[in-house]
């Protein structure tokens, strides 16, 4: 083995729900080098070790929010995570709090649903001009870094008022809305106040900041809640 | 899996893949027929999310594009296509394109702004104006979000990580396709008048690309075993700014904000090969380029050479390429503000694909298919940066018109039987993955196959490389067929996905190659080093290759040529 390789234990958290009535943990040992991933050390252990394990993957570049899971102890993507850096024992769970599939695999749906609660789609105002919609640099830039969302489902997974109450938007659906909010272009604000400052709106948020830690595109989903409060509280006022 | 043809699922159109083009066409169909879309991953997990530069179209609306129209575009198009695109088509592309992007505009794309609130533009390979619209490095991302919400919004069906296997065609009509659920292992048969393919490129065929993991040319191949021809897949881009080692994209907007191409000498080489465009030449001269540097030992330990942005100041390069410094910094450990990025070539984009008309049509009636899949060809032998995502809108919407059109005015009499009798054969296929006796190990030759397509069918090429690989590839598949048993699982079987995506990957690999045999000449970003000149008297043509069961047979169909004769390109 060369000087910059080295064995890494992988902890895998598995689960069949063919066979398994409860999840276990598998280790593995991966060799690896310089560069290499988490996703990568994954990819070695199913071509490998073992065929059977299962997780998603698409962009490998941290683009496309397949591969959020849980390593040593919190929400990252497993492309964009250096293992080297992890030392020499790393545990991969699925994100934790939402329903398992199989293995690493979870659930999109509770994430969709809730996506789905805010209007997660532009309303344009009307009537349409013939041309683009003019937009000031500084109106644009109002939704920067909101629109980076990844729908990767991390802060969802670390949210504690999303594990408990269904009703609950949750981080990433109160950042969708956010990103409207903010755009000169949107009409339908007055909706959308409605939707998220409802009673099991943005209000609930106790600004515990995990969301915030868990976003893999350093997105703070917890400030564009503040700014919801702030925007749907002074909004009544408005009219 | 079970056979249960009482579960059978039925739409008028179906769209298969939930990328750009796929979700446009779906828009579009939805407005005439009851649709739906069938794609392997969650729609916002596809591949049109990693485009990053831009999206074209000759809006005109700024200082220095103010006398930019569409033919201009077109031009463009067609001379950095090597005049292998077939001209009304780039015709349709061009003149359709404003629209489209005002349409995205107006469905909420959140587009970087000139100073007075306009959409912005930027510089891009080839191009005679600045017309590459963006917004950041991150349009594709931001258009597909945009789409995907679009799509929401109309409440428009989605079969997310649902694999498709293979098209259900009877005589010369399509009559459906057969898929599994990826969560469950359920094979079942979705019934429909009309079947759009947009299940994007085929990268991962080879060891170094750009592409996402997914991007296997799945509907290429299903297409290509249903009987439509393969057209142009010999042609190739790669895209001369990739990531080493890992070769993850560094758009070419990078270039188009001004980033310079530098060697181990701290030279910048383009003015030896396109003195006036310089590091803005079209892809295929850029990559070339990059890689005769390496050849002739003037790149970075002879591996790499290096993109330099750090002159555009930290501002700029946070404000208009902030996801490559996040890429940088994340795969390369550099921070392009200070230091400069080591880049390769790598494949990116299949400029062929399966064969179609402007209006998407293939050859079998109610089978359509646009974007990455599809060769129509608005790019013939060589794609402009920034003209993918034009094409998935463009022709999305074209393809979601033709078959929610068509499909509306055809009634489903499919007799059960056919369909029972398909989805019978496919389960018996699956099975026999399952039953395996050999002990050939697929992920041992998926990682043959990728080393031989770099190392034989990648920028240059030759008779004698091309011959090595047609053999070579006889016999992967022939090692295919003694495969170990693939493991029998229902949920999320990663071990049964990837096998089949081989068998297709492995026949496609064949079509590039075989088709790379039949040029003999150079073109766009087809290069044979026995046949250096680009030969208009003989493969002034597309390239169509056919199913057999002893391999591809090779024909050739007219470029149409509208008002631009062939010229010699120069930049």
């Amino acid at each position: 083995m060369k000087a910059s390789q080295k064995t890494v234990r992988l902890r895998i958290q598995r689960f069949d729900p063919e066979t398994d009535l409860a999840p276990h943990y598998d280790s593995f040992e991966v060799t690896t080098k310089p560069g290499m991933t988490v996703l990568d050390a994954l990819f070695q252990v199913l071509e490998k070790k073992d065929p059977l394990l299962g997780f998603r993957y698409s962009c490998r570049s941290a683009v496309c929010g397949s591969c959020a899971t849980f390593i040593n102890g919190r929400q990252r993507l497993a492309c964009n995570t250096q293992i080297q850096k992890l030392g020499s024992e790393v545990t991969i769970a699925p994100l934790p709090h939402i329903p398992v599939i199989r293995d690493l695999v979870v659930d999109l749906h509770p994430y969709f649903e809730k996506m789905r609660m805010v209007k997660p789609y532009f309303e344009s105002r009307t009537p349409l001009p013939d041309r683009e919609f003019l937009q000031s640099p500084k109106d644009r830039q109002a939704i920067d870094v909101a629109i980076d969302c990844i729908d990767c489902m991390s802060c969802l997974s670390a949210c504690p008022i999303s594990w408990t109450n269904p009703n609950y938007p949750g981080p990433a659906a109160f950042v969708k809305a956010a990103r409207f909010i903010a755009d000169s272009r949107d009409s339908a604000k007055p909706e959308r106040f409605r939707l998220i400052g409802c009673e099991d709106g943005v209000w609930r948020c106790h600004t515990i900041f995990n969301c915030a830690d868990a976003c893999p595109k350093s997105i703070n989903p917890t400030r564009f809640i503040q700014y919801l409060k702030r925007k749907a509280a002074i909004a009544p006022l408005l009219r | 899996m079970q056979v249960e043809v009482s579960k059978m699922i039925e739409h008028d159109v179906i769209v298969v893949g939930g990328g750009l083009a796929g979700l446009r066409a779906a828009i579009e169909s939805s407005k005439y027929a009851d649709t739906a879309v069938v794609s392997r991953v969650h729609p916002l997990r596809s591949h049109t999310g990693a485009a990053q530069g831009g999206i074209n179209a000759a809006l005109g609306n700024i200082e220095a594009n103010r006398d930019d129209n569409w033919e201009k575009h077109a031009y463009d198009t067609i001379k950095g296509s090597d005049f292998l695109a077939d001209q009304d088509a780039v015709e349709i592309m061009t003149k359709e394109g404003p629209a489209r992007i005002i349409e995205m505009e107006h469905w909420g794309c959140p587009f970087s702004r000139t100073e007075d609130g306009k959409i912005a533009q930027r510089p891009f390979g080839g191009a005679g104006y600045p017309r590459t619209c963006f917004a950041a490095d991150k349009t594709g991302h931001y258009l597909l979000v945009t789409a995907y919400e679009q799509m929401l919004k109309r409440n428009i069906r989605v079969y997310e990580e649902w694999f498709v296997t293979s098209l259900i065609v009877e005589g010369d009509a399509i009559r459906g396709l057969i898929a599994f659920d990826v969560l469950t292992g359920d094979l079942e048969v979705f019934k429909a008048k009309a079947v759009i393919l947009a299940t994007g490129g085929a990268g991962w065929i080879y060891g170094k690309s750009t592409n996402s993991m997914i991007n296997s040319g799945s509907g290429m191949a299903m297409a290509y075993r249903a009987g439509v021809a393969l057209k142009d897949m010999e042609f190739v881009q790669f895209h001369p700014t990739a990531l080493y080692p890992t070769c993850i994209l560094i758009t070419e907007g990078a270039r188009g904000e001004g980033g310079y191409l530098v060697n181990s000498q701290g030279e910048r080489f383009m003015q030896r090969y396109a003195p006036k465009a310089m590091e803005l030449a079209p892809r295929d001269i850029v990559s070339r380029s990059i890689q005769k540097e390496i050849d002739e030992g003037r790149g970075i330990n002879n591996l790499y050479v290096h993109l330099d942005v750090r002159h555009l100041g930290r501002d700029k390069i946070l404000s208009r390429l902030p996801g490559i410094r996040d890429i940088a910094l994340d795969f390369a450990g550099i921070d392009p503000i200070k230091e400069p990025i080591p880049i390769q070539p790598a494949q990116h984009y299949t400029m062929g694909g399966v064969d179609c008309n402007s209006k998407c049509e293939t050859r079998i009636k109610g089978l359509y298919a646009a974007g990455e899949c599809a060769c129509i060809s608005v790019h013939g032998a060589n794609r402009l940066g920034g003209n993918s995502l034009l094409d998935t809108v463009v022709f999305g919407k074209i393809a979601g018109e033709q078959a929610g059109q068509f499909a509306s005015t055809q009634t489903n009499s499919t007799e059960a039987k056919l369909l029972e009798a398909a989805l019978e054969a496919e389960n018996s296929r699956i099975q026999s993955f399952f039953a395996g006796n050999g002990d050939e190990d697929p992920s041992i030759i998926r990682e043959e196959m990728r080393n031989l397509m770099v190392e034989k069918a990648f920028m240059f090429r030759s008779r004698e490389g091309l011959e090595e690989a047609l053999a070579k590839l006889g016999e992967l598949k022939k090692r295919f067929e003694h495969l170990r048993p693939i493991v029998a699982k229902k949920a999320y079987n990663l071990d049964l996905i990837r096998a089949i995506e081989l068998q297709e990957m492995l026949e496609l690999s064949e079509v590039i190659v075989a088709s790379a045999l039949s040029r003999e000449e150079s073109r766009g970003s087809h290069v044979r080093l026995d046949f250096p000149k680009r030969d208009d008297a003989r493969f002034l043509k597309h390239t169509l290759a056919f199913r057999t069961e002893r391999g591809p047979r090779i024909e050739f169909s007219e470029v149409k040529i509208t008002r631009y004769e062939p010229e010699e390109r120069k930049y």
